[in-house]
C-alpha cells in the first residue's frame, strides 16, 4: 500500500471523531506549548539577570571596606582593628608581579546625597571620586564630552562627569556640557555626560556624579579611609585568580587572614556565574514540570487510541479478510497516533511562540530555539511511541475473533 | 461432467479443527473431505453448531486447520503464517458477509477498491475496476454514498463488487441474505447466479433451502461430517 493511502486512511480515522480527536490533540497542544513558554520564562529571567549584572562590568571586582561576615555591613571583626584602606592599597594591587591578573585599579570615595546645583535647579546624588580607570571597570561609556584624566586627578581639577539621571533632574534639555555644576558648596565643571546604563535590580545606575578623587577628598570628604577600589580582572575568566592575588597583597598589608579580614571582596563574575546556575535550575525545574504534563498528553494518545482501535475492532477484522497485512494495520493506526501529535506539536509550537510575546509573571520570555525544536520532535515521538502499544494491539488481532466482534 | 475437463479449485483432505485443551475441547470439524472443482456453485447447510461457520473460515484462510489439509489453487494453505494467509485472502478469496461488511464513513467505491489497494493496484486502474465492479452490481450511481446512505440490499451489492472486483478463485458468501428482506435476497442471489455463469466458483453458506437450491451442489454438515453431497440438476 502507498504511503499517501495510509496517510488518507490515517486521516478518516482521525476525522471519524472529531471531539475525541480536539481534545487528545489538546492534550499534546498544552504539553507542547508548556514546554516552550516555561523554558522560554527561564531563559529570559535568567536573560534578565546576566544582562543586570553585565551592566555593572562583568570582569569588575570590588574591594570594599569592612567586612560582612561580621556584624553585618561594616562591622568588621571586634577584636581586630580596623585599617582603612588607602591609595597605597590600591597602587599595590597594581603590581604585575603579585597581581598579574588584575588588569586596571581605581579607588573609591563616595559622598551619598551631595546635592547638585545648576541655575536653581537642585538634585542630590551619590558623588563619586576616583580615578579615570574606574568608568573602564565599571563599563560606563561616556555619551558626550570627555572623562576627566589622570592630570586632573593629580591637580585636583574639579572636573565632573554625570549620568543621564542628573543630566534630566538639572539640565533638562539643556547641554550640561561646560556648565559649572555646583556640588556640595563646591564648582565643578561638567566635562562629560555618561551613556545610560538604565538600572541593576533597584538601584539607578544612571544616577551618578564622577569627579576625581583628590577633589572629592579635598573639597568634600576629607582624606579618610577609601570606600572601596574597584579593580578590573584581565578577562572574566580570570576574575577568580585576581580575586585570590587582592586577598594575599592586602592580607598582607593588614596582617589580616581569611577570619579576620577587615575587607571585603566581591567578585561580579561569580555572582554571575552563581545566578546563571541557579537559573539553569529554575529553567530545568520549569522544562521537567511541562515535560511531564507533555506526557500526560502522550497517554491521552495511547487511551484515545486504544478506545478506537476496540471500536473499530470488526473494522480491523475487515480489512484483515479483505487482504489487510499486519505492516498495513500498524501503520495505519500509528499514523493516526502520529497525527493527532503532530497537529499538536505544531498547534503547540504556534500557540507557545504566542505566548512567549507577552510578560509572564514580570519576565520577558525568550524562546530557546532549541526547545521549540526538541519540543516538537518529542511530540512527534510521542505519538509513535504511544501510538505503538494500541496500533500493535490492532495490528495482531485475529481476523475470525475481529470480526465476530460487536 | 466428463472428469478430464474437472479442475479442482480447493481440496479438503480429512481437515479437524478443534477449539480448547484437555477436558473442555470442542472439535468442530470431525475429518473432512471436500474436493471442488472450477465453476461449481456449492452449498454448504447445517444446523447452527454443525461446523459450517468453521468449515468457512478454513476455506476463506481465516483460520486453519488442526489436522489435515488444505490446498487453494495449489497453495498448501495450512502451513502459511499470518501476513502469507492475508495475501492469500486478497489474492484468492472474495468474501460476502451476513452483515456486509463494509468500512464505515467511507465510500462505496473506496470500499471496493480496498482489496485492490491492498493488493498494491495503482490508484487509476483501481477506481477504473471498482467502477466496473459497481456498475457491473447496479450501483454505478451510488458510488459516492457511504455505506449508512444505502439500503440492506445496495449494501450487500456494494459487498459482492468488493468481493468480485478481484476476480478470486472462489466467492465465499455466509449468509449473505440472513440480514435482507425477499426483494433484495432475490436481487443478491440472481447476482450471486449470474456471476456462477460468468465462470465463477462460488462457496455458498446458508441455512435456507430456497437459498441452497439455486446451488449446483449441495453438502450438509452434521456435528462436524459431511452427511450429504448432492448434486443439483
Amino acid at each position: 500500500m502507498m504511503i499517501g493511502e495510509t496517510f488518507s486512511h490515517g486521516l478518516s480515522g482521525v476525522l471519524a471523531n472529531k471531539l475525541r480527536s480536539a481534545l487528545t490533540v489538546l492534550g499534546i497542544l498544552i504539553g507542547v506549548a508548556a514546554v516552550i513558554v516555561l523554558i522560554a520564562v527561564g531563559n529570559g529571567s535568567s536573560q534578565a539577570v546576566a544582562a543586570s549584572i553585565q551592566k555593572l562590568g562583568t570582569n569588575a571586582i570590588l574591594v570594599q571596606h569592612g567586612s560582612f561576615r561580621f556584624g553585618g555591613f561594616g562591622g568588621g571583626n571586634a577584636s581586630s582593628v580596623q585599617r582603612d584602606l588607602t591609595i597605597d592599597d590600591a597602587q599595590a594591587l597594581l603590581s604585575s608581579t603579585n597581581a598579574p591578573d588584575v588588569q586596571a585599579v581605581a579607588p573609591v570615595k563616595q559622598d551619598q546625597g551631595v546635592s547638585c546645583t545648576w541655575n536653581g535647579n537642585s538634585y542630590s546624588t551619590n558623588l563619586t571620586g576616583t580615578w579615570p580607570s574606574y568608568f573602564q571597570i565599571s563599563n560606563y561609556p561616556v555619551s558626550q564630552g570627555t572623562y576627566f584624566t589622570n592630570a586632573d586627578v593629580v591637580s585636583g581639577a574639579r572636573s565632573i562627569v554625570i549620568g543621564q539621571t542628573v543630566v534630566t533632574q538639572v539640565y533638562g534639555t539643556h547641554n550640561p556640557i561646560g556648565t559649572t555644576l555646583n556640588c556640595g558648596g563646591t564648582p565643578f565643571q561638567v566635562v562629560g555626560v555618561l551613556g545610560a546604563k538604565g538600572s541593576s535590580g533597584f538601584t539607578d545606575l544612571d544616577d551618578v556624579a564622577i569627579a576625581p578623587l583628590t577633589t572629592v577628598q579635598h573639597n568634600l570628604t576629607g582624606y579618610g579611609s577609601l570606600g572601596s577600589i574597584a579593580v578590573e580582572a584581565t578577562s572574566a575568566d580570570s576574575a577568580t585568580a585576581a580575586q585570590n592575588e587582592i586577598y594575599t597583597i592586602l592580607d598582607g598589608r593588614h596582617a589580616t587572614s581569611a577570619a579576620s579580614r577587615d575587607y571585603s571582596v566581591i567578585n561580579q563574575s561569580s555572582i554571575l556565574s552563581t545566578s546563571q546556575s541557579t537559573n539553569q535550575v529554575f529553567t530545568v525545574l520549569l522544562g521537567a514540570v511541562a515535560a511531564i504534563s507533555l506526557l500526560v498528553g502522550g497517554i491521552g494518545i495511547t487511551n484515545i487510541m486504544l478506545v478506537s482501535v476496540t471500536e473499530r475492532t470488526r473494522e480491523i477484522g475487515i480489512r484483515k479478510a479483505i487482504g489487510a497485512n499486519r505492516r498495513t494495520i500498524l501503520s495505519q493506526f500509528l499514523v493516526e497516533a502520529t497525527l493527532l501529535s503532530v497537529v499538536g506539536g505544531v498547534a503547540g509550537v504556534v500557540i507557545g511562540l504566542l505566548v512567549s510575546r507577552f510578560q509572564i509573571a514580570g519576565v520577558q520570555p525568550v524562546i530557546l530555539p532549541v526547545s521549540v525544536a526538541g519540543a516538537f520532535l518529542v511530540s512527534v515521538a510521542i505519538g509513535l511511541f504511544f501510538g505503538s502499544y494500541p496500533a500493535n494491539r490492532a495490528a495482531s488481532l485475529r481476523p475470525i475473533e475481529a470480526l465476530r466482534h460487536e | 461432467m466428463n472428469d478430464s475437463t474437472r479442475r479442482p479449485v480447493f481440496t479438503l483432505s480429512q481437515v479437524t479443527k478443534s477449539y480448547g485443551m484437555g477436558n473442555t475441547t470442542v472439535h468442530a470439524l470431525r475429518g473432512v473431505d471436500l474436493t471442488v472443482d472450477h465453476g461449481e456453485y456449492l452449498a454448504i447447510m447445517g444446523a447452527s453448531g454443525s461446523g459450517k461457520s468453521t468449515m468457512m473460515n478454513i476455506i476463506g484462510a481465516l483460520d486453519v486447520a488442526t489436522s489435515g489439509t488444505y490446498e487453494l489453487d495449489g497453495i498448501d494453505v495450512g502451513s502459511l503464517n499470518d501476513d502469507a494467509l492475508s495475501l492469500v485472502r486478497n489474492r484468492k478469496i472474495g468474501f460476502i458477509f451476513q452483515s456486509f461488511n463494509l468500512i464505515p464513513r467511507t465510500t462505496a467505491l473506496a470500499n471496493v477498491e480496498l482489496p485492490l489497494a491492498y493488493r498494491g493496484v495503482r490508484r487509476k486502474e483501481r477506481r477504473q475496476r471498482a467502477e466496473q465492479a459497481l456498475a457491473a452490481v447496479g450501483l454505478d450511481d451510488r458510488s459516492s454514498h457511504e455505506p449508512n446512505e444505502l439500503s440492506g440490499g445496495q449494501q450487500q451489492r456494494v459487498a459482492v463488487a468488493r468481493a468480485l472486483v478481484t476476480n478470486p478463485a472462489i466467492l465465499l458468501a455466509d449468509e449473505p441474505t440472513g440480514n435482507l428482506d425477499t426483494v433484495a435476497t432475490k436481487d443478491v442471489l440472481n447476482l450471486l447466479d449470474a456471476t456462477h455463469r460468468g465462470g465463477s466458483t462460488i462457496v455458498l453458506i446458508t441455512h435456507e433451502d430456497e437459498v441452497a437450491q439455486r446451488a449446483s451442489r449441495v453438502i450438509k454438515l452434521r456435528d462436524g461430517q459431511i452427511y450429504s453431497d448432492e448434486r443439483n440438476r
